[in-house]
């Protein structure tokens, strides 16, 4: 545990120690880069270490906070989670100094160090927090710094309104978590974790009460449709670096909470699992048909961040029903997929989103229409990219393939059991994971290929050169990680026995003989995807030494007829994915401003598009027009102090009568 | 023997897919009351393709060539986890579906990507329907295979395969009917065949799969028209695995008779293309989703 509260120490000093000397950038740089990345690799030790001996790590302590008390305690479940944040923090690091180093004065430089770092120990101590009331103080933290993050360019309008609409998000998911624990530390009598499973026990009406507020409060954390119209706001606007941790780590943590929320719970009811798969399946497929409409590649990214907590979700639903219904291979397999996307998630979106960083620094646009052709000026990103989104997509042999592996076959078990309930729960989630592997495949297709193949559509791309080294390092790690996560995948999912025991309850052995059973198969699949890496690899050597021999022609390619064909003519990405959004048009509504050219000589013609969220249009802005309306009460807000003693006075008098009565 | 039978599924298919390709051909040519092209002329179109120079894009990068490569190579290592018929695959473990599902997809992408890659216009086009039929076929694929899972109590192919008996058609007559019919449908779909698009134009009037491979010449073309025979063969193979229950656990007279399928499948495929014109383009994902409809209510039928 020493490691830990050192590793928070660190980061706390690193990003301090950048405000101070945010006179100079070089030192404020290095003092916020030196404090994320060892604190972090220390952070990452503790939770390690934690995995592997399975003893959990505590430390408690006395403090003057009225009631909450000061517990921290590390158990396999919170080692897993912690391994994405501080894993996650340590490479955005690395990424983040090159990333800044253009950027204005050393007082935003400073700033955005100092959120990072905090973001990031804020993220810690919520996972390690055993105590209700640290649990929410942390949670603040953690829920602050973003702000800071995504109105890191506060000159643009369009960052601030992000930052506010972030803001308000995550304080309407806060509420409902102070109602969570004051409502469990009222039926426990104490705010330590400890004593709540205890209590729910005591108490088994209101376990479903505590469920949905669990689910509400970290589900906007999470982005579940709908609270997820803050994600498509804030990752465009914040930093690369910060968008990584965001969407990679810190979603993750409402991902966290829920499933510590599901362990006090106990025994779930089957209808929660149903609630849960339901969740999942429109957030997943929503989230990826909102992304297959977006032009801004960091808008896209994030949607697909909602769709993968939506897999997530799937994974947990089926896992949960599982419990409910006593099949216990269901549960292991259900959460196992769940939290290994977790951790799957993590990586691949941590490398996209830092492309995606590296594609804005070189070419100064993420929009999709204006970039093309950048693998070969940016190979080593262009790479990245490419085994990132294919992890994505969930094919093989990277990573994200296994955890959708462990989800369907959650699925096809399901299908196979003799029970109606658990037969229709297995083939929904199965239509729905292939429905959603099917759309985001369309949708990397369209991100990859247009913003890194054919010709550049703009001129700034065209002059576009890869980026620093740091910045490449950065996410060639992760796009290593991708790869050995996929080919060891039997070795990572026996690894998550102790993890999967944690947050099912289920018994250690029990857990590991269910995990048995999906890796033998996946051996044999890792086998059959060596075969194919080994044929691919040695064909593409037997092609290049026959080419060698001689010099192959390049020749313009077939452009429909036009002789003289410009990078303009080119599909785009809005036509690209036309024909599935014009099939999806239920959900998915685009605007189109179209200027045709008219005339015999038609000089201009101009056509644009753009897609906003249902969401936020339908639900959000007229409730927020709706609070608007509460604004009338400032009456009573008079600013005079005599009144507001008036108030108090008043106060005190109804509760004495009422105390009376 | 051993060893032999349960590499029969693969080798069969490396030597068979290309006749397949033959007998549509050859089938579509004598409705028309033509001679047609030999049986073997798709042998012959390969190793030509395989002789020819080949011509690359200006704007290409090392993904062209990358593409075909991937597509042939994940679909060689699906044939061996595809049964045939009675004859249990190479390989055969629980939930090897998903792994054939994610071969599949990942032979896809790289197509799609690497028609990408050449900037033109035309194979964006090919490209876009690509992944648009595919996003809609993705979940018919899995819910026939849910279906067929659910009527033999296991998800493995070989053992899914090995359960499909004249005992389980009387037991589950209209299910597999309906299963088959969305399998039949998925092979037309997956492989480009009419009423999805029509394989034997070229240029402006093919929609799909001939337009986003236009570019490519000489041994990746060879390459891409052996990996669509092989696709072929696979979904070919998982239909007639449905609609021939005939298992005698004879390796020679089970091996005769998914052969013979497969030949009345060709036939047949090709019969449907001489009889049908192609579907318009908005028509293909309401066929789709047709397909997936009826794999929907076979399960439903399975569950109660």
């Amino acid at each position: 545990m020493l490691d830990f509260a050192a590793a928070i120490v660190l980061l706390l000093l690193g990003g301090l120690l950048a405000v101070v000397f945010c006179a100079r950038s070089v030192v404020c740089q290095t003092a916020g880069q030196f404090g994320a990345i060892a604190g972090s690799a220390l952070g990452l030790v503790s939770a390690i270490r934690v995995l592997l001996t399975g003893k959990a790590d505590g430390i408690s302590g006395v403090w003057y906070m009225p009631g909450g008390g000061l517990h921290f305690q590390i158990d396999a479940l919170s080692a897993f989670f912690l391994l994405p944040v501080f894993g996650l923090s340590i490479l955005t690091a690395l990424y983040g100094r090159s990333y800044l180093t253009d950027r204005r004065s050393g007082y935003a430089l400073a700033g955005s160090w100092f959120h990072l770092n905090m973001l990031t120990a804020g993220m810690a101590l919520v996972i390690a927090a055993h105590d209700g009331l640290l649990f929410l103080l942390a949670w603040e933290v953690m829920a602050l710094s973003p702000f800071f993050l995504v109105a890191f360019d506060d000159r643009k309008a369009s960052a601030r309104k992000a930052a506010w609409i972030y803001l308000s998000a995550t304080h309407l998911g806060t509420a409902f978590l102070l109602i969570f624990f004051v409502l469990l530390g009222e039926l426990a009598g104490t705010s330590d974790f400890d004593g709540y499973a205890a209590a729910l026990r005591a108490n088994p009406a209101l376990s479903s009460m505590v469920f949905m507020l669990a689910l509400i409060g970290f589900g906007s954390k999470a982005g579940i449709v709908p609270a997820h119209v803050w994600l498509p706001e804030a990752h465009p606007a914040a930093p690369s670096h910060a968008s990584a941790l965001m969407s990679g780590a810190m979603i993750k943590v409402g991902i966290y909470g829920l499933v510590r929320a599901l362990t006090f719970l106990g025994t779930p009811q089957p209808w929660w699992g149903w609630l849960l798969i339901a969740l999942g399946a429109s957030s997943g497929v929503l989230g990826v048909l909102f992304a297959l409409a977006q032009h801004d590649l960091k808008r896209l990214l994030a949607y697909h961040s909602v769709e993968n907590i939506g897999i997530i979700l799937l994974g947990i639903g089926i896992g949960v029903l599982g419990l409910a219904e006593g099949i216990p291979l269901l549960a292991v397999i259900g959460f196992a997929a769940g939290l290994l996307h977790v951790l799957n998630h993590s990586i691949f979106k941590g490398l996209l989103f830092l492309a995606a960083g590296a594609v804005q620094h070189a070419a100064h646009s993420v929009e999709l229409e204006e970039l093309g052709g950048l693998l070969k000026r940016m190979p080593w990103t262009g790479a990245a990219f490419l085994i990132g989104a294919t992890a994505i997509v969930g094919l093989p042999p990277f990573n994200g393939f296994v955890s959708e592996f462990l989800l369907f076959y959650s699925g096809f078990f399901a299908v196979v059991q003799p029970a109606v309930n658990l037969a229709s729960a297995g083939l929904i989630s199965l239509v729905v994971m292939g429905l959603i592997s099917g759309l985001a495949a369309a949708c990397f297709a369209k991100a990859f290929g247009i913003v890194f193949l054919g010709s550049p559509r703009s001129p700034q791309a065209g002059e576009a050169r890869e980026v620093a080294r740091p910045m490449c390092a950065a996410m060639a790690i992760l796009a290593l990680l991708c790869l050995v996560f996929g080919l060891a995948a039997p070795i990572v999912v026996s690894a998550l026995d102790r993890v999967v025991a944690a947050a099912t309850g289920l018994a250690i052995g029990g857990v590991r003989d269910q995990l048995a059973t999906v890796t033998g198969p996946l051996t044999i699949a890792i086998s059959i995807f060596a075969v194919l890496i080994v044929i691919a690899a040695s064909a593409w050597a037997i092609r290049s030494r026959r080419m060698a021999l001689a010099a192959v022609p390049t020749g313009p390619v077939w452009g429909c007829g036009y002789p003289h064909p410009t990078p303009k003519m080119q599909y785009t990405a809005s036509s690209f994915a036309q024909p599935l959004t014009t099939q999806f048009h239920f959900f998915v509504r685009i605007r189109e401003a179209l200027v045709p050219p008219e005339g015999y000589f038609p000089a201009t013609a101009s056509y644009s598009s753009e897609s906003s969220d249902p969401f936020l249009r339908r639900l959000f802005a007229p409730a927020f027009r709706w609070f608007d309306h509460l604004s009338r009460m400032e009456i009573i807000q008079r600013g005079l102090v005599n009144v507001y003693v008036l108030y108090l006075a008043a106060t005190l008098i109804v509760l004495l009568i009422w105390g009376s009565i | 023997m051993a060893i032999l039978s349960s590499l029969s599924s693969p080798i069969c298919a490396l030597i068979f897919a290309p006749l397949l390709l033959g007998i549509i051909n050859r089938t579509k040519a004598l409705v028309a009351g033509r001679r047609g092209p030999p049986l073997l002329q798709p042998y012959w179109d390969i190793a030509k393709y395989l002789r020819r120079g080949v011509v690359y894009g200006k704007v290409t990068t090392p993904l062209f060539r990358l593409g075909p490569i991937v597509n042939l190579a994940s679909l060689a290592v699906a044939l061996l986890i595809v049964p045939f018929g009675g004859l249990g695959a190479a390989l055969n473990f629980s939930g090897d579906l998903i792994v054939l599902a994610g071969l599949l997809a990942l032979g896809r992408f790289a197509t799609v990507l690497a028609a990408l890659d050449t900037g033109s216009s035309f194979e964006g086009m090919g490209a876009s329907r690509e992944v648009h039929f595919a996003a809609l076929a993705e979940p018919a694929f899995f819910l026939a295979l849910a279906t067929l899972a659910r009527v033999t109590g296991s998800f493995s192919l070989t053992p899914i395969y090995a359960g499909i008996t004249v005992n389980a058609w009387i037991h589950a007559l209209p299910t597999l009917v309906l299963v088959a019919m969305t399998l039949l449908i998925l092979e037309l779909v997956e492989n480009t065949r009419i009423p999805v698009d029509d394989p034997a134009t070229h240029l402006e009037l093919t929609m799909i799969h001939e337009v986003m491979v236009l570019d490519h010449s000489g041994p990746e073309l060879a390459s891409i028209h052996y990996a669509a025979a092989l696709k072929l063969w696979i979904f070919g193979s998982l239909f007639v695995g449905v609609i021939v229950p005939f298992r005698s656990s004879s390796f020679w007279l089970d091996g005769v008779a998914i052969l013979l399928g497969m030949a009345v499948l060709a036939v047949a495929v090709g019969t449907i293309e001489s009889t049908m014109a192609r579907y318009r383009l908005v028509q293909v994902p309401q066929f789709i989703v047709g397909a997936a409809t009826l794999s929907a209510v076979a399960f439903i039928i399975m569950l109660v």
